[in-house]
């Protein structure tokens, strides 16, 4: 039984890695951005494990800093994916634009939050 | 369809220059269909706009231009204290005037957004150079609100179904009297902003699911933002469009569009939200907003599965994927859920969430929820009273809805359905459910005409006048499927028009005698009839109130029940041992001890708060029934519910409530009797009764000598409906 589980999870493996291959470069360069920030976004949760979550409200934009980030990269990576049908009429400036403008909303916040 | 702008500038070219006389000018302005129904819609639109600000100045005709109620003289206060002091002095304010001796962190425990908007609006007129007082533009927000929330229900319906819709739904909440019961000038309060916002944020979020787009869901977090700053009721918001996503995913209807708007409201939404200080980390903490985090670590799961299907395209290894993600998704959420709860970091309900779920709850529970008379269970009456119309046209806008359903229909099927429930089990919270019955009202009333106005229009093609009203009639002759055959030919057609039109109109005239009759008076000022017919006004409250101020040394601690706390510090501006900020159950169990206890225990109690003066509100004089003595076994209840001393059978006779002769000992000889009729047994009230005749209760008294050792008597007003006592000091000799 883990055999087969192991070799089943081999194959996924493969058969991601060659489909993510084909994905436009664009693209790419956004996953990474989402990763860095999902990253960051443990990196601080596993040092508040080991700190403490004293300036409560410090940590917290900090991850949601982090999780914003990453949120907003996802949508605008889901509209100006080519792939996505619904999203065909919407220009990948305008969403790029969107994207600047939520951006600029969540980190003044967070400057006003992060005390 | 071009801008409103330039509709009117063409309008006016196109004018012929003959100059014919006004009413032949707009049969000449030659305007094409779709500019002439522009222009109409425009036009209803204003007009809907101001009927709805009107008809909530009756208020203001009948009495004057004054505060109502009680909470909105507390918001009243704060608004004062917001434009003397500025912003930063409001936020930072500690009240030493409230609930002595503990004092109340105002800044941090109030929703400011009405303060701040009135006192924004005020800066904005003085800016103009307009001289207004602070009372003006604090009585005159909530009819403002209420015709901006028009504007809101007209693009809300427009989203939903048309723009026709969207008409119907402007008009029918600009006179809704379950909105007008919050909204009529004077009653300065958070629901008079917050039902604007509460629109504001749900129309713009189905704008972003429809839409997709970031910026319409970053315009939701705002109207988010603003509602959680403006009142409590955001928790609804909070928890209904959660629960909206949730029911798309389980039917199937996840989108893309529907991801993006989420999670880009929930985030920036639940940021901006923290920056209330009121608020603050309810957002990660209370369990009342985890639901909402719940569906939004959801969605993520969502999305990375549909992405990792779309990845693979192969139907057995997504199998296992699944099978792998989903039991570790599941079993990490779980667990951190349960050591959130475990730990106490995830705070359990509070009871004001369990007595919406379960109405029986409070009064098993919290007597102090359960006392307040608008927590009440809504009765049908109500309803009727609040709904009218819409009450029938409710069901048959639900039909409708299902009938074409959309994102954005079950959205409003969702809300309607979860705000109807919620208001039958609270009383106030008929205020919520009223935009989602007026929008879905909305669709039923224009659907139903437009389809019986094509019909009469099939027919016969010669008569196109034939529908009487000019709006309606632009609304419904843009394409019009003719497609289903009339059963009953056009005559019927016809009669149910008319019978529409009937039903609207009683609508109509309902809700302004509704208003004028019912929700127009500000409580704080009683008209009654005389013997004679004419009306009879009783202004005690504020005699009472401004005797206090002017009468008593400025440090004088008033005692009296908590529902007159906020009118004594904003009008009488003394001290008061509690309020209707009802935060601090002890501090107010021992205000209702001392009420139900015996004079001298109630003496002990008075001295260990410093009270100076005790305030009883009483109308056996009147007849005035909302008074203490028929509030006092909730005092007895609250008090009872901390000290156990107090026990409510004492005060019962046979499990009955009376003062007359035949009352229990201990309630005749409690503090609450003593002072509220005390002297009352020398007057005559009616003529043909006894002395000592109480007219509200409709009994004659069971004390009618009531001596005070401990207090004195110091004011009573003219009507009698205040009485005011001074708590003597002790005697130096003994």
């Amino acid at each position: 039984m883990a055999k087969t589980t192991a070799k089943d999870a081999q194959d996924l493996f493969r058969a991601l890695r060659s489909a993510y291959a084909a994905t436009p470069t664009k693209l790419k360069i956004i996953d990474i951005y989402v990763v860095f920030a999902i990253f960051t976004a443990l990196i601080q949760v596993v040092y508040m494990g080991i700190v403490g979550s004293f300036p409560f409200n410090s940590f917290l934009s900090g991850v949601l800093s982090c999780v914003g980030t990453a949120v907003l990269a996802v949508c605008l990576r889901i509209q100006v994916n080519k792939d996505n049908k619904e999203f065909k009429d919407l220009p990948p400036e305008r969403a790029f634009a969107d994207f600047v403008l939520c951006n600029v909303v969540l980190h003044l916040v967070i400057m006003n939050f992060i005390g | 369809m071009g801008t409103a702008s330039t509709t009117t500038t063409t309008a006016a070219a196109a004018a012929s220059p003959i100059t014919p006389p006004p009413l032949s000018l707009l049969k000449t302005l030659k305007l094409k269909t779709k500019q002439q129904e522009l222009l109409i819609r425009s036009a209803i639109l204003c007009l809907v706009y101001l009927l709805a600000f009107i008809t909530r100045l009756f208020s203001v005709l009948r009495y004057e231009s004054m505060i109502h109620e009680f909470d909105p003289y507390f918001n009243y206060r704060t608004t004062l204290f917001l434009t003397d002091h500025g912003f930063y002095h409001f936020w930072n304010w500690f009240d030493s005037e409230s609930w002595y001796p503990l004092g109340r962190i105002i800044g941090g425990t109030l929703y400011p957004g009405l303060m701040l908007t009135a006192a924004f609006i005020y800066w904005c007129l003085r800016f103009l150079r307009f001289a207004v007082h602070i009372r003006e533009v604090c009585v005159l927000t909530a009819p403002f609100f209420a015709s901006n929330t028009t504007i809101v229900a007209y693009f809300f319906g427009k989203e939903l179904w048309d723009s026709g819709t969207g008409l119907v739904a402007a008009a029918l909440i600009a006179i809704c009297p379950g909105y007008i019961s919050r909204s009529v000038a004077g009653s300065y309060d958070n629901e008079g902003v917050a039902i604007f916002a509460l629109l504001l944020t749900f129309y713009l979020f189905v704008k972003a699911v429809n839409t997709g787009s970031v910026a319409w869901a970053l315009a939701s977090a705002f109207g988010y933002f603003y509602m959680v700053s403006a009142w409590g009721g955001y928790v609804f918001i909070i928890n209904l469009i959660p629960l909206y996503v949730l029911v798309l995913l389980i039917t199937g209807r996840y989108s893309m569009r529907l991801y993006v708007a989420y999670n880009c409201m929930y985030v920036l939404g639940m940021l901006l939200a923290m920056q209330i200080q009121f608020v603050g980390f309810q957002h990660v903490q209370s369990g009342e907003h985890m639901a909402a985090m719940g569906v939004f670590f959801l969605l993520q799961v969502f999305y990375f599965l549909d992405w990792v299907k779309y990845l693979l395209g192969d139907a057995k290894l997504f199998q296992s994927f699944l099978k792998i993600t989903l039991t570790c998704t599941i079993g990490l959420g779980g667990l951190a859920f349960g050591v959130g709860m475990a730990s106490g970091y995830i705070s359990p309900w509070t009871g004001r969430f369990y007595s919406l779920l379960d109405p029986t709850y409070a009064k098993d529970h919290i007597p102090i929820i359960a006392s307040v008379s608008e927590h009440q269970p809504t009765a049908w009456s109500s309803f009727m009273f609040d709904f009218h119309i819409l009450l029938f046209l409710f069901p048959a806008g639900l039909y409708f809805c299902f009938k074409r359903l959309s994102d954005a229909t079950i959205f409003i099927v969702m809300y309607g359905l979860t705000s109807m429930y919620f208001a039958s089990v609270m009383v106030r919270l008929i205020l919520v459910a009223t935009p989602a019955v007026c929008l879905i009202s909305a669709i039923a009333v224009s659907a139903t005409i437009r389809n019986l106005t094509s019909l009469v229009r099939t027919k016969s093609k010669v008569s196109n006048t034939s529908s009487s009203k000019g709006a309606v009639s632009a609304k419904a002759s843009s394409k019009a499927s003719s497609d289903l055959s009339p059963p009953f030919g056009k005559n019927a057609a016809v009669a149910l028009l008319l019978g529409a039109f009937y039903l609207l109109s009683k609508y109509v005239i309902h809700c302004t005698w509704v208003t004028s009759e019912a929700y127009s008076s500000p409580s704080i000022v009683l008209a009654a009839r005389g013997a004679y017919g004419g009306r009879v006004i009783f202004d005690d409250y504020r005699e009472a109130y401004y005797w206090l101020r002017q009468n008593t040394p400025p440090d004088a601690k008033v005692m009296s029940w908590w529902d007159y706390g906020y009118q004594i510090t904003a009008m009488g501006n003394r001290t008061v041992i509690v309020d209707n900020n009802t935060w601090n159950n002890t501090h107010i169990a021992t205000v209702g001890r001392a009420m139900s206890s015996y004079e001298d225990e109630a003496y002990e109690i008075m001295r260990s708060l410093d009270v100076d003066y005790v305030l009883v509100v009483f109308g056996g004089v009147t007849g005035y029934s909302s008074d203490d003595i028929n509030k006092f076994l909730w005092m007895v209840r609250i008090g009872g519910g901390v000290f156990p001393v107090i026990k409510e059978p004492d005060y019962l006779v046979n499990g009955e409530y009376r003062v007359d002769k035949g009352a229990a000992p201990k309630m005749l000889n409690c503090l609450m009797y003593k002072l509220s009729y005390y002297r009352f047994g020398e007057l005559t009230t009616e003529y043909g009764r006894p002395p000592g005749y109480d007219r509200a209760r409709g009994v004659e008294i069971g004390n009618k000598d009531v001596k005070l050792e401990y207090l004195e008597e110091a004011y009573t007003t003219s009507n009698w409906i205040v009485r005011i006592y001074k708590v003597k000091p002790p005697s130096n000799r003994w």
